[in-house]
């Protein structure tokens, strides 16, 4: 058997009292999967197998769940997550302009993370903010009627 | 409840809290005071006024006054200005642009009571949605009551008769779909509340939910009675965290109260509500993808035939309806199926919340009876474009269409859209100026089915890449003529061939844009010119 790592055995642990909390049925997959997302930033494959050992699933069908929605990762991500909305509404007010001028702050294209590991970029769907477009979101904070000279001030406000 | 005469909301979201707004509260409770006012005038700091540049905002009710950029030292003048000789400080209203949602439409109305006669929004904005208390003081349960008295026949008879139709997009009547559930036989049944609301521009439903949550669970538990279910769900995006909150908190209250549980109001129903937390996908918005990821699955539509009705959740016989549908039925079961029908049109009765968007002065939710033009919607409670002149509207979401300036003074109902070969969709009119380049914008919806569609059958999957891949053509220069037939015929076939509404409706903006705007397209193509400058068009 090969030797467990301090990091893997956290996440066997953390993972343990996720199920224990919210249960080990076959619905209570996706809320379990969002948690373990939201406590470890993502979902590692340790945590995938002890998973499928918990709630007596093979390990590709949480896999496939996992990769299906969009707010559950299977990849780390940097330490703030920016999203844009991609979406018409956004777009036509000015999105356009908001995401060239935010590639280019980040030196990102989106899905990517950067190499220190501060951000990574998302691009997202209709976020149901529309009345202020363009709409970014960084980690849970919302910042709205966005324009390309604000962006610069908004990412500085992150450590 | 205690009554007052006038009521103070302070914004005190992060933006505002950074800006002073404890300064600001403290202002006014000192100033309240000096004048005598506090016993008569309530003050609140609350938290989601929307987002501004021009927080904090001091919203002043019954005038529903929005002042704003605030300092603490405006307060002393507002407070004896506004509150002591009745007048509205002018030079202090937020500028109407800087605001956003709910807080642009009661500034929009400069000061006037609500002339609407709103049916969906009926308390939102005006009761504490974390209090059970104040629903009910509005008539709350009072329709629970009422359709418990009844036998659940006639609860669907009364829905039947107000000609109530789905309000997600597809406008199926909701007391005929009520009407199959209950009679398909099923020792177990469930209601679900389709809160997934994810349609580009569409957040009407976040509204409701947020601010009057308890008219969702009267409405589900009325809609349980009449087909027969014990159990019900609610499946709300996980991005509305606050919608989630709320939701979870309205359904404790009410089980405290004995209105969800069991021998609700000493009779023989009893009913329990979950809540069930979305995790980002478009598709969980299609009621049998959604209701496989309640299962803990993927969410795949299912195919259809059999229906939900009948073959549901687990198997079971089961009930999706929209937010907005839902928040429709206490008011109906209130006052009858008549008093609904006299709003709106006689094909679509009732009214319908919609998102106004875009290049308009006010952009925010607006609640309006069927058959009302998008030229009204435009010019009074959008206060007319910001810039440019109308050139398109955009009805939102996979059912909608784009509507050139020629249908403007169509009736917006779903019948004479029907007619006119476009669609309602979910309630979002996104309004675009001449500024926005038609290419541009097709590409930006097809990129968006291309981003959700969820793979499953090939149609969808291959046809909306392959339209996106054309139209990124088209825009870069490089599309030919029979590029504009392959767009059409892929339109066709992904309508004919795909699964579920996704995939059938991706291709409408293609249609509508080669219907309305071919020229402009041309112009890409012949002339390799973008009339709007939009399109980058470098070979």
């Amino acid at each position: 058997m090969p030797r467990v790592t301090k990091n893997e055995e956290e996440t066997i642990l953390g993972v343990q009292k996720i199920v224990e909390r919210i249960g080990k049925t076959r619905a209570d997959l996706i809320s379990v999967l969002q948690a373990v997302t939201n406590e470890f930033g993502f979902i590692s494959q340790t945590a995938m197998e002890e998973l499928s050992g918990l709630m007596n699933l093979p390990t590709k069908e949480i896999y496939s769940v996992a990769t299906f929605y969009r707010m559950l990762s299977t990849q780390p991500r940097g330490r703030h997550v920016v999203q844009f909305c991609e979406s018409a509404p956004c777009h036509v007010v000015g999105g356009r302009e908001v995401i060239a001028t935010l590639k280019k702050a980040l030196a990102l294209e989106p899905g990517q993370t950067s190499p220190d590991k501060k951000w990574t970029l998302l691009a997202t769907s209709c976020l149901g903010v529309c009345g202020m477009g363009p709409v970014i979101l960084i980690d849970t904070d919302m910042y709205g009627n966005v324009t390309p000279e604000q962006v610069k001030e908004i990412l500085s406000r992150y450590e | 409840m205690k009554t007052v005469r006038s009521m103070i909301l302070v914004s005190n979201d992060p933006e505002s809290k950074l800006r002073g707004s404890e300064k600001i509260y403290a202002a006014f409770q000192q100033q309240l005071l000096q004048y005598g006012l506090s016993e008569e005038v309530s003050l609140s700091m609350v938290s989601d006024l929307g987002y501004s540049y021009a927080s904090p905002l001091v919203l002043i009710y019954p005038e529903a006054v929005v002042y704003g950029p605030i300092k603490a030292q405006d307060v002393p003048y507002i407070v004896e200005e506004h509150l002591y000789k009745g007048r509205v400080v002018e030079e202090k209203r937020a500028p109407a642009h800087e605001l956003s949602g709910k807080v642009a439409w009661l500034s929009a109305r400069k000061g006037t009571l609500p002339a609407q006669n709103r049916v969906v929004l009926k308390n939102v904005g005006i009761i504490d949605p974390e209090s059970i208390d104040d629903y009910i003081a509005n008539d709350g349960y009072q329709a629970l009551g009422i359709a418990l008295e009844k036998t659940p026949d006639e609860v669907i008879a009364i829905i039947k008769n107000s000609g109530l139709q789905g309000r997600g997009g597809a406008g199926f009547p909701t007391g005929i779909k009520w009407g199959y559930v209950n009679k398909t036989f099923g020792d177990k049944k469930y209601v679900i509340c389709n809160a997934d609301e994810s349609e580009p521009g569409t957040f009407k439903d976040r509204v409701v939910l947020e601010g009057d949550p308890h008219a969702i669970i009267e409405a589900m538990a009325i809609a349980a009675y009449a087909v027969g279910a014990d159990e019900g769900y609610i499946y709300i995006r996980g991005e509305y965290q606050l919608a989630i909150e709320r939701v979870e908190t309205a359904i404790k209250q009410a089980k405290e109260f004995g209105l969800l549980g069991e021998n609700i109001f000493g009779s023989d129903f009893s009913f329990k509500i979950h809540v069930h937390a979305g995790a980002g996908a478009y598709i969980c918005g299609e009621e049998t993808a959604l209701i496989e990821s309640i299962e803990g699955k993927r969410g795949e539509p299912r195919s259809r035939p059999p229906y939900p009705t009948t073959n549901g959740l687990w198997g079971k016989p089961t009930l999706v309806n929209n937010v907005e549908t839902l928040a429709n039925i206490p008011a109906i079961i209130r006052n009858g199926a008549e008093w609904y029908r006299a709003l709106g049109t006689p094909s679509s009765p009732g009214t319908k919340v919609f998102t106004v968007l875009g290049n308009v002065n006010v952009t925010g939710l607006i609640e309006v009876p069927m058959g009302i033009t998008l030229r009204e919607v435009v010019s009074i409670y959008a206060k007319g474009m910001k810039s440019g002149s109308f050139k398109l509207a955009q009805t939102g979401g996979s059912s909608g269409s784009i509507i050139p300036a020629s249908l403007q003074d169509t009736p917006m109902d779903f019948e004479s859209y029907k007619k006119a070969g476009v669609s309602l969709g979910s309630g979002a009119l996104l309004i675009c100026n001449d500024e926005v380049c038609i290419v541009d914008l097709a590409k930006v919806l097809l990129n968006f089915f291309k981003v959700e569609s969820c793979g499953k059958c090939t149609p969808c999957r291959i046809g909306t890449k392959r339209a996106y891949d054309i139209l990124m053509g088209i825009s870069q220069g490089q599309g030919s003529l029979e590029d504009l037939d392959e767009l059409l015929s892929l339109n066709k076939e992904m309508l004919e061939l795909s699964n579920c509404g996704l995939g059938q409706t991706a291709g409408v903006p293609l249609r509508d844009m080669l219907n309305y705007f071919r020229a402009e397209v041309e112009a890409h193509i012949r002339l390799g010119v973008c009339p709007t400058g939009v399109c980058p068009m470098h070979a």
